[in-house]
């Protein structure tokens, strides 16, 4: 579908990764709730600093005049709502930052600052986050290749946003607070697939501290990107490690293709002149269900030229600066947008195009755009229309974007300058000192392919399987389960095979994967069949405890006897197939047999108790 | 590694010219980092150096002997202390005129991004720079009187703020209105309400239990609602203005006699105890219940109190030895008492001591919701044959505040007990209604 040519990028990842323990500073529990106990309803304003600078992106959402509902769950308390100072800080996260640091060869700084980064959007009680910054430099090897680290930081995640309406925005507290660690790499990924195996490496390390929390939205990467001639474009929120290099390609493509807008509109006369003129009465009568959508909604319709600008909106099909400045609009909550190079389509016809061209005064080489808003809000978004399409003379503009779930990737707000930081003063310096350090040190996890030969030799194991165990960060699980319930085979299908099924089906996945020693141990008891799993973690996962999930499921394990009489029945039931066929007979009928014995009693028990019972009428018959 | 103590790392710092806001270089080993030099934290290790880095973090270095600092350039113009100072607002004509007067407290300070120091706004100019919506509601003019930490504010500064309204008022402010911190808040709305008898204009007292350089700012909405009362009300009383609740939906408008902070950080801290609100300020004001009118006239500060005044809550085991040393020298004692305003039976026959040398004994109550009353048990029947006054509803802390100004006033016992009695500034409510969570 994508002809352009491979991408050559340059890339630093940003991956935040919530840890698996108590919030940041306070003891709630950082697991997330559905349960609501109530409401607050608060403002953030931003004032000058002192040092005179207000940072652009935060003084436009102050201009917004948003109010923020936080909804209060069981797992917050006074200090995610803002009403009591931050506890003395998590000394686990810390540990565990400084864990990363050492397998990641950054040095710690010898002295541990947290900071308020202002952000205004509340998704932060406060009006800032948390953040400190624990290490500097370092290096990670993935293949042939070196990655340099940046840094490693600890800060609280934000709260959750629930939804929007008008100007109230609503967030829960139950992430607010949760600690995260921010790895962040130089920008020294030159390939889509680079970006993969970096992110895909550090995931592993981070898993193998034991500390880190699993499953969707537990682990989100945020990529800066640029092709050569280029920007820096900060692309936030990837949640799929699997869409990275699709997110790489296309934003690589995209700004290709502004590289190329950017070139031709260079080679014509393209002077935007101010002012726009109101067509919604030449419109009104216009069959387009966009355009009448817009009027009925109490909007009207501005049209402004954009000379010189003919085919650069949409090309070929691809849209160039016509989505830019679509999704500039939309981010300040303008959706009806229509331009020259996408028209006839949408009901308006040919006709209606000729004619608001030349009202517009647009002629061949130029393009006009069509805009549906408010009377109040067209100014506003007519220089917005021609604040972007001016941009595309120089390329690519600076930018956060958003990723989208389908691998693209939309505008979200102009880069932030550099973060508008100041010292926490709530919560005290942390020493790091050798002590502290040599401790780490000596508890780091064993390296992947150490862990992985001792599980292969130990419980015997085929490598690979061992090795994705290791790297998948269930070594230490893996070791302690299978040295106490065995059946080794069994719990790596489990961790490898069944887990990841399970979570695909129910939709959810296990936070604490310390429901699985449950399992072992009752598979061990013979409470029911391996082939049970499956089914029992797709019930767990859909809210069950294991006994309710093994008695729904009726895989309480079965007496040997009363399974010998249940295939007695069905041997009895299809006598002639067994007449017919003699020993052969078993393939079928163990079809039959596992149908109804299926989790209660072991497959090869199944299968040993159906081969007698054949024999047994064989033998019986020739008697 | 070589330790290198504070004063050694100042000295060295020194010599070489350098000082916080400087852009230096640290090296130690083979890690080298410039940024800005922060003061150093009062909790930070020794030899540690605080740099902030281009990125904006701060961190902390180790100095050892070996560790190599460099000076890379003088800070511009260091901002540090500088107070902060607004555009001067040209006074509008058709804005009514409030009088500011600051006294300190995280409401009225500014903070230095670069190291978080907190330092406090001089005056009016520096209030309407924090939160510019004033300028829409009033034109607020005025000064930092003092500039101290609330639990340091007490008689001597009652005094100053006592003097400075009235003589505001009296050049014809419509209201005046006082940041303060808020851990005294209320006992020098107390003070100042036994010391204004008869006000030409609201005192509005605000506070900020979160301080102005988060966006979260809850004194924002005090100071806005504050300036709303103190420029378009007609009450005649010293009142605090803090949140209603954690949301920022509106400020209550508290009874400066009733008002007690009953939490140690929440926004909705303040309470009116025994009594509701006078009001409920939004974009409007709510009245809730009675208040005492503005009346115009010449405001006089009547600011004499007694310093020899002791406030004491009973406790359990409580020894009579203990009280008698606590009152020694006294011209009257408040006791906090148990309940209904009892103490053990030990206690009763000190108390007898010292009403019998002409010492008052007041009794209030440390449960602060509800009344003192003496007539249902024996132990209350005793105290009052012992000569106590009955403290109602009074909190403690304004039946000591109002004892020290009746003392200045009084000296036969008859007398000081009628005061006492006398509902002089809204100190007791003889109707406490309602059955709503306190």
């Amino acid at each position: 579908m994508n002809s352009d040519p491979p991408a050559h990028i340059k890339a630093g990842l940003e991956i935040h990764q919530q840890l698996e323990t108590e919030k940041l500073f306070c003891s709630c529990p950082s697991d997330l709730s559905e349960q609501v106990n109530g409401l607050v309803l608060r403002k953030l304003r931003v004032s000058v600093s002192e040092m005179g600078e207000v940072d652009e992106a935060a003084r436009l959402q102050t201009a917004k005049n948003e109010s923020f509902q936080y909804e209060i769950t069981p797992n917050s308390c006074l200090v995610e709502l803002d009403e009591e100072p931050p506890h003395a800080v998590n000394m686990e996260a810390i540990r565990v930052g400084l864990e990363m640091a050492l397998l990641l060869h950054s040095t710690p700084v010898d002295e541990v600052h947290f900071m308020r980064k202002v952000v205004v959007d509340g998704s932060n009680t406060a009006g800032f986050q948390r953040t400190a910054l624990l290490s500097m430099g370092g290096w990670l090897d993935v293949g042939e290749r070196r990655v340099g680290i940046q840094s490693i930081c600890c800060e609280e995640d934000a709260c959750r946003k629930i939804d929007r309406k008008g100007d109230t925005v609503t967030y829960r507290l139950d992430r607010l607070g949760v600690p995260l660690l921010e790895i962040s790499t130089d920008p020294d990924i030159d390939s889509p697939e680079m970006l993969k195996a970096v992110a895909r490496k550090i995931g592993m390390l981070l898993r193998a501290t034991g500390k880190v929390k699993r499953g969707i939205g537990t682990i989100r990467e945020d990529l800066n990107i640029s092709v050569s001639g280029g920007s820096r474009v900060e692309i936030k929120g990837v949640q799929e490690l699997d869409m990275l290099p699709a997110i790489a390609e296309n934003e690589a493509a995209r700004q290709r293709r502004l590289l190329d807008a950017s070139g031709r509109l260079s080679e014509r006369k393209h002077a935007i002149a101010h002012g726009w003129k109101d067509m919604t009465a030449m419109l009104s009568s216009s069959q387009s269900t966009v355009i009448r959508r817009s009027l009925n909604a109490g909007s009207i319709m501005g049209g402004m030229v954009l000379p010189g600008y003919a085919g650069l909106l949409s090309s070929g099909g691809q849209s160039v600066i016509g989505t830019e400045i679509a999704q500039r609009l939309r981010a300040m909550g303008i959706h009806g947008i229509l331009h020259s190079d996408e028209l006839p389509a949408y009901g308006v016809t040919e006709e209606e195009k000729i004619r608001v061209a030349t009202v517009l005064g647009a002629g061949g080489g130029d393009a006009f755009v069509l805009c549906a808003a408010p009377l109040s809000r067209m100014d506003e978004a007519m220089a917005a229309v021609v604040a972007r399409a001016m941009q595309a003379a120089d390329g690519v503009p600076e930018e956060t974007r958003d990723a989208k779930e389908d691998g693209s990737t939309a505008y979200s707000r102009p880069l932030p300058g550099r973060a508008r930081m100041y010292p926490e003063t709530d919560v005290l310096p942390i020493r790091v000192d050798r002590k502290l350090l040599d401790g780490i040190a000596s508890e780091l996890p064993e390296p992947f392919e150490e862990q992985a030969a001792k599980i292969e030799k130990e419980f015997n194991l085929h490598r690979q399987q061992a090795v994705q165990i290791a790297e998948e960060g269930y070594g230490k699980l893996f070791t302690d389960l299978g040295s106490r319930y065995g059946n080794p085979a069994v719990l790596a299908r489990i961790l490898l095979n069944n887990m990841p099924e399970a979570e695909r089906e129910a939709g959810a996945s296990f936070e604490d994967l310390s429901v699985l020693e449950g399992v072992m141990a009752r598979l061990k008891d013979g409470a029911f069949a391996k082939e049970a799993v499956p089914g029992l973690l797709v019930c767990m996962l859909r809210g069950s405890g294991l006994d309710e999930c093994i008695s729904a499921l009726g895989i309480g394990g079965m007496a040997k006897e009363e399974a010998a009489g249940i295939i007695a029945r069905i041997v009895n039931e299809h006598v002639d197939l067994v007449r017919e066929r003699g020993e052969a007979s078993v393939g079928p009928l163990m079809g039959l047999a596992m149908k109804e014995l299926r989790g209660k009693i072991d497959g090869r028990e199944i299968n040993s108790l159906l081969a007698s019972e054949v024999r047994r009428v064989i033998s019986s018959k020739g008697a | 590694m070589i330790m290198v103590s504070d004063s050694e790392l100042q000295k060295k710092l020194a010599s070489l010219g350098i000082e916080p806001g400087d852009e230096i270089l640290v090296a130690s080993g083979e890690r080298e980092l410039k940024g800005i030099l922060i003061p150093h934290h009062e909790f930070s290790d020794h030899g540690i150096i605080t740099v902030k880095l281009g990125s904006g973090y701060n961190v902390g270095v180790k100095a050892s002997g070996k560790t190599r600092i460099e000076l890379l350039k003088k800070a511009v113009a260091s901002p540090f202390g500088k107070q902060k100072r607004g555009a001067e607002h040209a006074a509008k004509s058709e804005l009514r005129r409030v009088a500011f007067a600051g006294t300190g407290g995280t409401i009225a300070s500014f903070v230095d991004y670069r190291t978080g120091g907190v330092f406090p706004a001089m005056d009016a100019a520096g209030i309407v720079s924090l939160v510019p919506e004033i300028s829409r509601i009033c034109s607020l003019e005025g000064r930092n009187i003092f500039s101290v930490f609330s639990e340091n504010i007490g008689y001597e500064q009652w005094c100053v703020l006592a003097d400075e309204i009235a003589d505001r008022l009296n050049e014809g402010y419509s209201g005046v209105l006082v940041s303060h911190g808020t851990d005294t808040l209320s006992y020098t709305a107390a003070a100042l309400s036994f010391m204004l008898p008869r006000l030409s204009g609201p005192v509005t007292i605000v506070g900020a239990q979160r301080s102005p350089d988060r966006p979260s700012f809850d004194g924002y909405l005090n100071l806005v609602s504050a300036a709303r009362i103190s420029s378009s009300s007609d009450i005649g009383e010293v009142v605090a203005v803090m949140h209603a609740s954690s949301s920022d939906r509106g400020c209550n408008v508290h009874r400066g006699t009733k008002v007690r902070k009953m939490h140690s950080s929440r926004r909705d801290a303040f309470r009116s105890v025994n009594a509701e609100p006078i009001a409920f300020v939004d974009d409007e004001i709510h009245f809730l219940s009675d208040y005492r009118k503005s009346a115009p006239g010449r405001v006089r500060a009547d600011t004499r109190m007694e310093e020899e005044v002791a406030l004491l809550q009973f406790y359990p085991d409580m020894d009579a030895r203990d009280l008698l040393k606590w009152a020694d020298g006294k011209k009257g004692v408040v006791v906090a008492g148990t309940g209904l305003g009892h103490v053990n039976s030990g206690l009763v026959d000190a108390i007898g001591k010292l009403t019998g040398e002409d010492v008052p004994v007041v009794v209030t109550t440390q449960c602060l919701y509800g009344s003192v009353d003496l007539n249902v048990y024996a132990t209350g029947r005793d105290l009052i044959k012992a000569g106590v006054i009955d403290g109602r509803d009074m909190l403690p802390e304004v039946a000591y505040v109002k004892l020290r100004h009746v003392l200045a006033h009084h000296s036969r016992p008859g007398d000081i007990r009628k005061a006492m009695m006398n509902n002089a500034a809204g100190e007791f409510n003889d109707r406490r209604t309602g059955l709503d969570e306190f």
